[in-house]
């Protein structure tokens, strides 16, 4: 596993992407950072984060979208899954990989927090369960992503398809407004993603949101596991 | 030691392996010779555990690759057709990774300095595999199979892409290896596979058609009394006088090469050398010989052997058929 993460990590520096990545989250939340605190005069980071969701809904799908696809253009596939280790190590290790590039641009709303320390007194409760719902957030992105680049040879197609499934899981809400049987609307209300992290950005700490969050990051590393055992037996 | 029993491997109602047993033994390269497509590639997948078998199992070292698949697989180092070579990674992260992936235990530097070595890719070690040539990537791809010393080698196609002289000293390694470990390598190259194995597998369209050892099955496909012969003239007579010779068995006028000369593919009894006698005649009519070899099997010829027992079966019908059509007639 360790040195599939390695690998992976030392391939995001090796591509602009990971560069990329980093300086549009920090361009972005700088941004949101000015716009909603800064020229406001408020400690509240709530839109800061609120608006951080939409931004990673896009630059995610980049991040992820070679992780497993790549291996299945180039075949490097047959060295990974003929060599002795765990397949939920692999994806693990896949996943981890772009994980840890993620939280590396997350930490800079940390910083926020600090600059604002200097000027009025923070929230640091707020700051910080703002960031532990991103990141369980973003880990939820993560995997939905490495899911949907094991399915596909083609980086495009992974990135194009991950944007996608990014985007029912923000309608969620939308779309379960329309249905018209009270049960359908409710089940596919409870999973809707950006109200459970809407409600983290309001400053409530729900373990059950959280545990959703986990839940869900896990159900995908597991179907992810499942897509290259699967190529086994096709 | 790999044992291989009753594999099959379906793709629908496709058998792209079907019913395979074989058995490769410690210290000896095993061939697998068959055209593209014959199923090669499929039953190393299986044997590497990279793809699972419908039917049937195969051991590695006594351990089933399904039931027990990350013990096997740690015995095994698999080169794949397509070398799997991360373009972006230099010779020496990359096998910096495969060691770690592979979770070995050897002393990293020597070992991986010895492998460099053996395979003589030293002097590339800090370069892109991105700008190695297909050679270099080739072997870059058997230094990773080699990694970990595994007691089991599985090659497919070893060879391909590289230049003569690159392919003697591949397949030079291969040999000396094949002493310590179990190779199994694959190849649609005949004289390839006599060059380097101890025990040749035909397969074809997803079944053996041959299990022996190479020297057995060289003498069963040796062609001595065989003949192709290039003589001017006209090539009814040269005919009519090759088969007055009291040891042939049959003429075959295979095509024409040049203006007035014809190739010739001539069969005598088994075991009768007919060389002097052909000169001795066709020198006597004053029909000169331009060329003349003893007839080796081509691929095709040798399934044909293997499958119908008879070589020029095959295109003798051919040849007919044209008979019949330069006559006016139907195929």
């Amino acid at each position: 596993m360790f040195a599939v993460l390695k690998r992976e990590l030392s391939a995001y520096f090796k591509s602009p992407i990971g560069y990329v990545f980093i300086a549009a989250t920090f361009l972005f939340s700088g941004f949101f950072f000015w716009s909603f605190s800064l020229s406001q005069g408020s400690t509240d980071v709530s839109g800061v984060f609120q608006g951080m969701f939409y931004v990673y809904m896009i630059f995610v799908p980049l991040l992820t979208m070679r992780l497993i696809a790549e291996d299945n253009r180039q075949k490097t596939d047959q060295l990974l899954l003929t060599a002795p280790v765990s397949l939920f190590g692999l994806v693990l290790g896949k996943f981890l990989s772009a994980y840890i590039i993620f939280l590396l641009g997350d930490l800079i709303m940390l910083i926020y927090g600090v600059v604002m320390s200097f000027y009025a007194s923070v929230n640091w409760a707020l700051i910080f369960g703002n960031f532990i719902a991103l990141a369980l957030a973003g880990g939820v992105l993560v995997s939905v992503g490495l899911f949907v680049s094991s399915l596909t040879e083609s980086q495009m197609i992974a990135a194009i398809g991950s944007f996608g499934a990014n985007l029912v899981l923000m309608l969620i809400t939308t779309i379960a407004s329309v249905i018209p049987w009270q049960i359908v609307k409710d089940i596919i209300s409870s999973l809707a993603i950006f109200d459970r992290y809407y409600e983290f950005t309001t400053g409530i700490f729900s373990f059950s949101n959280a545990f959703f969050f986990l839940s869900v990051m896990v159900i995908f590393l597991f179907l992810t596991v499942r897509v290259l055992e699967k190529r086994r037996w096709a | 030691m790999i044992e291989v029993k009753n594999l099959t491997k379906s793709y629908g109602s496709k058998k792209a392996v079907n019913d395979i047993s074989f058995t490769a033994e410690g210290g000896q390269v095993l061939g697998f010779l068959g055209p593209n497509g014959a199923g090669k590639s499929t039953t190393m997948n299986i044997l590497t555990g990279y793809l699972s078998s419908t039917e049937g199992q195969a051991f590695i070292d006594g351990i089933d690759i399904l039931e027990d698949p990350i013990k096997a697989k740690k015995l095994i180092g698999y080169l794949p057709e397509q070398p799997p070579l991360y373009f972006d990674m230099t010779v020496n992260e990359y096998l910096d990774f495969v060691y770690g992936l592979k979770g070995c235990k050897l002393p990293r530097k020597s070992h991986l300095d010895e492998i460099c070595e053996i395979v003589k890719i030293t002097d590339v070690r800090k370069r892109l595999i991105k700008n190695l040539s297909k050679g270099y990537k080739q072997r870059v791809g058997f230094a990773q199979a080699l990694v970990g010393n595994p007691r089991v080698l599985i090659l497919d196609e070893p060879t391909v892409g590289l230049d003569p002289k690159q392919i003697i000293e591949i397949r030079t390694l291969i040999k000396r290896l094949g002493k310590n470990h179990t190779v199994i390598l694959s190849s649609h190259i005949l004289p390839e596979v006599q060059a380097v194995c101890d025990r040749i597998v035909v397969i074809n369209k997803g079944r053996i058609v041959a299990n022996d050892n190479t020297d057995t099955l060289a003498k069963n496909l040796s062609s001595d009394h065989k003949l192709v012969l290039h003589a001017e003239g006209s090539s009814d007579e040269i005919k009519k006088i090759l088969d007055s010779i009291p040891a042939m068995e049959r003429v075959f006028v295979a095509r024409q090469v040049e203006e007035k000369v014809h190739e010739y593919h001539l069969e005598a009894k088994e075991g009768v050398d007919i060389r002097r006698e052909v000169f001795k005649k066709l020198a006597a009519r004053n029909y000169p010989i331009l060329m003349m070899r003893s007839n080796e099997l081509t691929l095709e010829e040798v399934f044909l052997k293997l499958t119908t027992g008879d070589v020029y079966g095959g295109a003798e019908k051919i040849e007919q058929k044209f008979d019949r059509i330069s006559k006016g007639g139907n195929i």
